[in-house]
């Protein structure tokens, strides 16, 4: 299957949608008087069962597509015929008697005895008949979603005697959409005919094109009662299928693992600037990462509570305001406990953690143990179809923010006067110092920076974790591993990092389970950093050894 | 400066022999075809400027870094290309580093003890108890760098000529066949250079040797064969009067 | 040999903290058994319950400074080793619980029962027998500290990348043990422990034997601790905490020195964890939380890392402290911890314990006679 089809199911469907909300308001339709269709309705209890069957078909040629639910009672045994008059009817019981509607022209004829009405008999042939007739009208509905609809209705049912009415309906059809299904219906139906030979491949690949599990289906059951000849033919085409499926599947699962990759980054990135750039070992990088969840929180809360109608702009405004508040607040433990610590991580790496009980602590004490309701504005929630991937939408724009995010620092770090004094800060402290850089400012603007960046992480993360006091410890590890992974000072390898390990952890889940996939990574990252102790992109030489 | 490849008995070969051996770190040529050899018993000192590679020869030589191509056998019939720090040291490779490193948090004599030549294994330092012959081997370094006053005392309360020695003594007590000493008497001052250089001429009696040194006079007080590094190779071997009437190496120093 | 390395353990200093530990082990028991409740010595149960939980956490404490305060490795997994042997015992405890679970089934405990599993896995087989447990409470997290110290130390992981891969390391076992599959009751973990040896577990005079058996079995690790700090091995452990590749130019391998003291100080953990259980009767993966680990490292830091008694010192006085807190003010004990993280680290980075020892070495330094080297005067034959 080639992609621009699968892009052109995507838009049929989504304009089946579209139509479906259209044909609600056009449901009330009636045979309009002088239509020959009123006659034929009459002619219907009349004469033996294949007569009648006739009639059925003739009706079936009006195209009257008022005729549809009226078909549709016959078949199931609840139309009747008013005696006296040959009215053909619709009852309804009413004490004794019954009250009858008039089919033809919906009029209510009144309370009548249940001996004045008799039942029109059916049978199979009968009930075949109406079916055929159904799908016929349905297909040549001046509604395109109406005549998906009966397409797809068609395909379980669809047959040798389904061919006929296909063709017609194909020859009459001018909407695209509307005909991919109805070919894909056709060929269902002459896989299950006695069709020739060259038909019956083409049918074949026509199923093959339209892909899915539900194809594999058909097929198989066309390969119990295919000739000989035809076997290998269909077995081929089941094996493309299964391919393209697995083919998506891969892709559904590179998905899956670029989305879970792009929450890592998120969460990572601030820390590839604090750990990475500084050295400096954030245990409360991820409650920076919850202050900046819980400043969605309450920018929500005051939106609900005055001004609702700016909920959809709820992201936008939380994004800016929850970089500052992170970003103070990690300028404020650079200042009051980590300047004191610089060349000593592993006491850094303790009162970090320290410094993150209490924030947990101060954020259970106002806002509660429990977990708060962060809400997706609309753009956020949803999700579509991308040929056999399903898409959610929040899961797109956190990877195109992330994404956005990683692409912003880079070029901080690369081209704005502050990255570079960063870099050179970094590399040599007292040379920066001495050429005139403010270490101290610098360093407390790297830390404010990376701590900022997580509370942006945080804002995304609100949208699709629980926001709780323990947010942040959700992800600390899994940060430092994709930064420790990725090779420490590198952006670059935190982004490569985090997808790879997103994607692997992905790649295992449908294999081992979430969470021993999730620890198998972990198990893989220890024994990866005996392999390579400075990570995927480690810088090389004698300057690393001291 | 072709040995001879296959010399009968190893104790004909040189000590140290290194053939063609470079390395290169992110592209940076540190080491580039040197090629040097020691006698047993010879004290050399090695010049050179900054980056001529002085420190990454010793670290080659030691196992901390891993020639790219070349030749490095020690003792004749050892390849030390193939050992890392801990294999070569027992080989009887001891190192005194450029900026002196002791273990700070002992005392004089345990730093000794540490350096003490004996087994090296885990269990054998849990059970270890010092023995009459160790306990003396002690004293006499202590004394041969005039260290037996602060015994008892941390090595971090040491002066920084005294930490040298005691990294000095370290070496003596490990008892190596070839010493390598990296800048003994930076930052001394002149009695304690003069000191130092009487102190190495001392173990140059029945050790080899390898001096890297800045100091001139310091080299010229030891009176031995000297090579001069630049960019990674010899640039010229010979008597310190020679080397440094050679043009090269003038050129080298003063010059561009 | 064995023994003279011990009797070096048996300095001034143990035999202090061994006499403690001894005189509290007859005291506590004897107290709580035979005197009446209301003397005021009197040591009511729950209190002998909490103190020997106390000791369990202190022996941790001794174990984490074994490898920190002496070779400098910052473990944020060693309550791994703690749960491990926490959980050895557990599967012992399990088996003694026989039929009298909930669904009275003699071969499986009761989680598996209802997990609908019809046999014991073989990683359970054994547990039935007291002394295979314990072998498996020093065995099992041994094993793990030689793997991984064996990788880590080999291809010279160092600082805070251990650090790290340590707390990775208990994360991943943490997130492991939550699986039911793993057969060690997931999220529950094993509990309802009914006997050990035969005696009940909720028995007043077998909760004083456990008391006087976490006590003594401190002190037994207090003195092997001392025995290898005091050795050249001990002297080598610090060397290499300060500077790791300065003792390999000297020939020594700092990778195996490192391993010796993480494996030994992962089977004291492991033994602390085992002891453990029975006191407080359960034990489920929420040992093996990467917070609890970091808290050791906490009490450890506190009372003095490098001293042996001052990790003893902080783990007693931090966890008073918690009981007292979570009674009186329980939304305040993470405050107060948090403030004594940064509190030590910043003020007190050699812990209660240094600033004690250098406060009297300055009064002391001039009584001092210059360090006797009694091993040097009398010298002994060699081995």
């Amino acid at each position: 299957m080639t992609v621009d089809r699968a892009i052109a199911r995507c838009v049929a469907g989504f304009a089946f949608l579209l139509m479906s909300l259209i044909a609600a308001f056009a449901q009330e339709e009636t045979i309009p008087p002088g239509s020959p269709a009123i006659d034929l309705l009459r002619q219907l209890p009349e004469g033996s069962f294949r007569e009648r069957g006739e009639v059925i078909g003739a009706l079936a040629d009006t195209g009257e597509v008022a005729l549809v639910p009226i078909l549709r009672a016959l078949e199931a045994g609840s139309l009747f015929v008013v005696t006296e008059t040959g009215q053909i009817v619709t009852t309804q019981a009413d004490g004794d008697g019954v009250i009858a509607t008039d089919v033809a022209t919906g009029e209510e004829i009144g309370a009548l005895a249940s001996s004045a009405v008799e039942q029109i008999r059916v049978n199979n042939l009968i009930r075949r008949e109406v079916r055929t007739a159904v799908s016929q009208l349905t297909l040549m509905s001046p509604n395109p979603a109406r005549r998906i609809a009966a397409a797809r209705d068609m395909y379980a049912s669809a047959n040798a005697d389904s061919v006929e009415t296909l063709d017609a309906a194909l020859a009459a059809e001018d909407d695209d959409a509307v005909r991919a299904v109805m070919e894909e219906v056709r060929a269902v139906a002459i896989l299950r005919s006695d069709a020739s030979l060259e038909e019956f491949e083409a049918a074949v690949s026509t199923i093959v094109a339209r892909g899915g599990s539900q194809s594999i289906g058909i097929l198989q059951g066309a390969l119990s009662t295919a000739s000989e000849e035809l076997q290998p033919t269909i077995q081929a085409g089941i094996a493309a299928i299964e391919r393209n499926l697995a083919l998506w599947n891969v892709a559904q699962n590179i998905w899956y693992g670029l989305s879970l990759g792009s929450v890592l980054l998120l969460a990572a990135i601030g820390l590839a600037i604090t750990f990475g750039v500084m050295g400096v070992i954030n245990m409360a990088h991820g409650e920076m990462v919850m202050l900046g969840a819980y400043t969605t929180f309450v920018v929500q809360q005051v939106i609900r509570t005055s001004y609702p109608e700016l909920f959809d702009w709820s992201l936008a405004i939380a994004l800016p305001l929850a970089f500052v508040v992170t970003g103070i607040v990690g300028i404020a433990i650079e200042r009051g406990v980590i300047r004191f610590l610089y060349g000593r991580p592993l006491e850094t790496l303790l009162a970090t953690w320290g410094i993150s009980l209490i924030l947990q602590q101060s954020i259970r004490t106002i806002f509660g143990a429990s977990n708060r309701e962060v809400g997706n504005p609309s753009w956020m929630s949803g999700a579509f179809q991308f040929g056999g991937l399903s898409i959610t939408n929040n899961r797109l724009w956190i990877i195109v923010f992330s994404l956005v995010v990683f692409a912003v620092l880079l070029f901080v770090m690369k081209k704005t006067a502050l990255g570079l004094q960063m870099r050179a800060v970094t590399q040599n402290r007292r040379m920066a110092s001495s050429m005139g850089i403010r270490t101290p400012f610098v360093d407390a603007m790297t830390f404010g920076l990376g701590s900022g960046i997580a509370g942006l992480a945080g804002v995304a993360l609100s949208q699709i974790s629980n926001v709780s006091p323990n947010l942040g410890q959700t992800y600390i590890i899994d940060s430092f591993m994709v930064v420790v992974f990725g090779g420490v000072g590198n952006l670059w390898g935190t982004l490569v990092g985090a997808m790879t390990l997103g994607v692997f952890n992905k790649f295992l889940e449908p294999y081992t389970g979430a969470v021993l996939a999730k620890v198998l990574v972990l198990v893989a990252i220890i024994l990866f950093i005996q392999k390579r102790p400075r990570g995927l992109f480690a810088l090389k030489g004698r300057a690393v050894e001291a | 400066m072709n040995v001879q490849a296959s010399p009968d008995r190893a104790e004909d070969r040189p000590l140290l022999y290194l053939n063609g051996v470079s390395v290169s770190f992110d592209g940076f040529r540190a080491i580039n075809n040197l090629s040097l050899y020691l006698e047993r018993g010879e004290m050399r000192a090695i010049i050179g400027p900054n980056g001529a590679g002085k420190t990454t020869m010793m670290d080659i030589i030691t196992g901390k870094t891993r020639p790219d191509s070349g030749e490095v056998f020690f003792d004749g019939t050892i390849d030390l290309t193939q050992h890392d720090e801990p294999a070569i040291a027992t080989f009887g490779i001891g190192r005194k580093f450029q900026k002196p490193t002791v273990f700070e948090s002992h005392t004089v004599e345990d730093n000794l003890l540490m350096a003490l030549q004996g087994g090296r294994g885990v269990l054998g330092q849990l059970f270890y108890r010092l023995s009459r012959d160790d306990a003396a081997k002690i004293s006499e370094i202590l004394e041969t760098t005039r260290l037996s006053a602060r015994r008892n005392d941390l090595a971090a309360n040491l002066s920084h000529g005294q930490k040298q020695w005691l990294e000095i003594g370290m070496l003596l007590a490990q008892n190596p066949k070839l010493l390598l000493v990296d800048e003994p008497v930076a930052g001394m001052t002149d009695a304690e250079t003069e000191e130092t250089a009487r102190l190495l001429k001392e173990i140059a009696q029945d050790h080899s040797v390898i001096v890297v040194e800045h100091d001139m006079h310091f080299v010229r007080e030891l009176g031995v064969k000297v090579s001069c590094l630049h960019e990674g190779s010899v640039l010229s071997e010979g008597s310190l009067d020679h080397v440094s009437k050679d043009p090269r190496v003038i050129e080298v120093y003063l010059g561009r | 040999m064995i023994t003279h390395a011990l009797l070096r353990g048996l300095d001034g200093k143990a035999w202090l903290v061994v006499s403690i530990l001894v005189a509290v082990a007859i005291f506590v028991p004897a107290s709580n058994l035979l005197l009446s409740p209301g003397h005021p010595l009197y040591v009511p149960n729950y209190l002998v319950a909490l103190m020997g939980k106390y000791l369990c956490y202190a022996m941790l404490a001794l174990a984490l400074d074994l490898v920190w305060g002496y070779c400098g490795i910052l473990s944020l997994g060693h309550g791994a080793f703690f749960a491990l042997g926490g959980y050895a015992m557990g599967m012992y405890l399990m088996r003694q619980i026989g039929n009298r679970g909930v669904y009275g089934n003699a071969e499986l405990p009761d989680f598996m029962v209802f997990l609908n599993w019809t046999e014991l896995p073989w990683y359970w087989w054994g547990f039935d027998m007291f002394w295979f447990a314990m072998l498996m409470v020093m065995v099992v997290p041994g094993l793990l500290a030689f793997v991984f110290g064996w990788f880590a130390f080999r291809s010279r992981v160092t600082g805070v990348y251990l650090s790290i891969i340590t707390q990775a390391m208990t994360y991943a076992l943490l997130l492991a043990f939550f699986r039911n599959d793993m057969g060690f009751g997931g999220n529950n973990g094993l509990t309802d422990f009914r006997e050990i040896l035969g005696f009940s577990i909720r028995a007043p005079e077998t909760r004083a034997s456990l008391f006087a058996a976490t006590a003594i079995m401190l002190a037994i690790a207090f003195v092997v601790c001392s025995a290898i700090v005091n050795s050249k091995l001990g002297k080598l452990m610090i060397a290499v905490r300060d500077a790791e590749s300065r003792t390999r130019f000297l020939g020594y391998r700092p990778e195996y020195v490192k391993l010796f003291a993480f494996v030994v100080s992962a089977v004291i953990a492991g033994i602390a964890g085992a002891l453990y259980v029975p006191q407080v009767g359960i034990i489920n993966p929420g040992e093996f939380a990467p917070a609890n680990s970091i808290e050791v490292v906490v009490w450890t830091a506190l009372g003095g890392r490098g001293t042996l008694i001052g990790p003893i010192i902080g783990a007693i006085l931090v966890n008073v402290t918690k009981s007292y807190f979570t009674i009186a003010y329980p939304d305040l004990w993470l405050f107060a911890l948090g403030a004594l993280f940064v509190f030590v680290t910043i003020f007190l980075p050699k812990g209660i314990l240094g600033i004690a020892t250098g406060l009297m070495a300055r009064v002391d330094r001039r009584r001092l006679p210059p360090e006797p080297t009694a091993d040097a005067a009398k010298p002994t034959p060699a081995e």
